[in-house]
């Protein structure tokens, strides 16, 4: 697809605008971070039944609720780009998969780590952790689409379908897994959360989830900058090749 | 209507003479339920612990098989730019390749099922509601299954990168599959049987819209 | 300083809580690093191409 004078006009629009947003973006993701952690380090109080292991909810949190943000992202981002053909719905997309993805891993490694001093096994398969891991599966198989085919305006039609089929095939699986994980109900019950959370724990987890989710958007803005450039440079590359 | 029958008549007569039928796919199916017993031991009664989960799984698997024929052949001749311009709508053309797929795939595995839960000592009684339950949601693999082949098609070896894109939307058919075969076994209170079988037949309906929607979607997507 | 003792071992539970913020600092500051190397990549990468183009100017 060449790029056009009009539809120049976008992504060059978006350049502009991200390189002026980004730093303050960056600037509040690290102030939001700081202040969440500091105070779910040495602020916040050890929990009454689970210990000073509690401290690890203020990351495995954002990081499960970023994994589920990545995929809505991607699939609104899909969506639009099927329907309307915005040239930088696709952008968004792709940008968003591989931050999405590497918060799903660390939903799952840092879930592993909560849960062990709670369940006594590194892995568990209780409803939440096996949807999580089928989510990280959902955006290996995306990311595997954009690698394989060549072409990146092909590329970017299969990814967002499957993105799609994936998002609307999602909340199937969760049930699905939800049921099957009430037929096996292991013998204790399990509370990741408790009864309910005390506002001295609330605050460090929304301050600490507001900063990781700013920083999304901050590596998301840097991907969707540089896969920009790369199309850029693939079509100078291929007008010198055909010259 | 006519034409729709024809495709899938078609389509079945080119998988049962070319090759990508599913002869393989039994054979694939009656290969990985053997090497079970030699990875866990000769234990009959884990084994038929283990026999319905484990037969829903080798079934999942040998469905993925014959999926990369799907559409690669009419790719590479050309056939799939004539059935893209042609009168039938694109969604009826992926829902007759998938009927055809599972009347040569999953019909042959569903048929040498209750012959392999016999190597992992399923209780007779258990053949009849797993060959039944097989019978319900083995459409959704082939028709779920159609959408990872469009997706892929060409793609090269693109099986592997089918396989990846497909099993995680496998999981429902697994879990309710398995449910339903179990119950027939164990003693389960409520109508556990009949509630899996519910769910099951809710996923493979929704995968009668969701299989050709998708799959007609991807093969736009991957020839304009 | 038996504080920072105590910190530390937050608990007994301290084998698990330390690996998890590292990890998740370590794979957060790494994903940054590699989209920031990635576009400066991108921006090298046109610089140079639209010298060569300049120079191949009629």
């Amino acid at each position: 697809m060449t790029w056009s004078i009009h539809t120049f006009a976008s992504p060059t629009r978006f350049m502009a605008f991200s390189s002026i947003v980004l730093p303050y973006v960056w600037a509040a993701a690290i102030a939001f971070i700081a202040v969440g952690m500091y105070l779910a380090l040495f602020v916040s109080p050890a929990d009454y039944q689970q210990g000073e292991s509690v401290r690890m909810m203020y990351i495995h949190v954002p990081t499960a609720w970023l994994s589920q943000f990545g995929f809505g992202l991607m699939a609104f981002a899909s969506a639009i780009a099927l329907v309307f053909r915005h040239p930088l719905a696709d952008v968004a997309a792709k940008s968003a998969a591989p931050i999405g993805a590497a918060f799903t891993f660390l939903a799952l490694v840092t879930g592993a780590l909560w849960g062990k001093p709670m369940w006594g096994t590194y892995w568990v398969w209780d409803a939440r952790l096996t949807s999580v891991l089928v989510l990280f599966f959902l955006y290996l198989g995306y990311m595997a689409i954009w690698a394989t085919i060549e072409d990146p305006n092909r590329a970017a039609r299969v990814a967002a379908v499957l993105a799609l089929v994936g998002a609307v095939n999602l909340p199937i699986i969760r049930f699905s897994v939800d049921w099957w994980n009430t037929l096996h109900q292991p013998a204790s019950v399990f509370r990741l959360d408790g009864p309910t959370i005390h506002p001295s724990l609330l605050w460090p987890l929304l301050i600490g989830a507001i900063g990781f989710t700013l920083f999304f958007i901050a590596v998301h803005l840097v991907r969707m900058r540089a896969e920009i450039l790369r199309r850029r440079v693939r079509t100078l590359q291929m007008q010198r090749a055909a010259t | 209507m006519m034409a729709f029958l024809a495709l899938i008549t078609r389509e079945v007569r080119l998988a049962v003479r070319v090759g990508g039928g599913g002869g393989m796919a039994v054979f694939f199916f009656l290969i990985t339920i053997s090497i079970v017993p030699l990875g866990i031991g000769p234990d009959l009664n884990l084994l038929s612990r283990i026999a319905p989960g484990m037969l829903w799984v080798a079934l999942l698997l040998s469905a993925l098989l014959t999926l990369d024929r799907l559409f690669q052949g009419d790719q590479e001749d050309g056939t799939l730019d004539h059935l893209l311009m042609g009168t039938m709508p694109l969604e009826l053309i992926v829902l007759a390749k998938g009927i055809a797929h599972w009347l040569t795939t999953g019909v042959p595995l569903i048929v040498a099922a209750p012959v392999l839960g016999l190597l992992l000592n399923l209780p007779i009684e258990g053949m009849g509601p797993m060959m039944f339950a097989m019978s319900v949601g083995s459409p959704a693999l082939s028709l779920l299954g159609a959408v990872g082949a469009a997706l892929a098609v060409g793609v090269k070896r693109g099986g592997l990168l089918i396989s990846l894109l497909v099993l995680p939307f496998y999981v429902p058919v697994l879990i309710f599959g398995v449910s339903a075969t179990r119950a027939a076994l164990i003693a389960v209170p409520g109508d556990m049987e009949g509630r899996s079988l519910m769910l099951l037949g809710a996923v493979t309906l929704t995968s009668f819209v969701v299989g050709p929607v998708a799959g007609a979607a991807a093969l736009r997507a991957n020839v304009n | 300083m038996s504080n920072w003792a105590e910190f530390f071992a937050m608990g007994g539970y301290g084998i698990y809580v330390w690996p998890s913020f590292v990890i998740v600092t370590v794979v957060m500051v790494g994903l940054a690093l590699q989209s920031w190397f990635d576009l400066r990549t991108q921006k090298r990468l046109i610089a140079e191409l639209e010298v060569i183009s300049e120079k191949e100017k009629p």
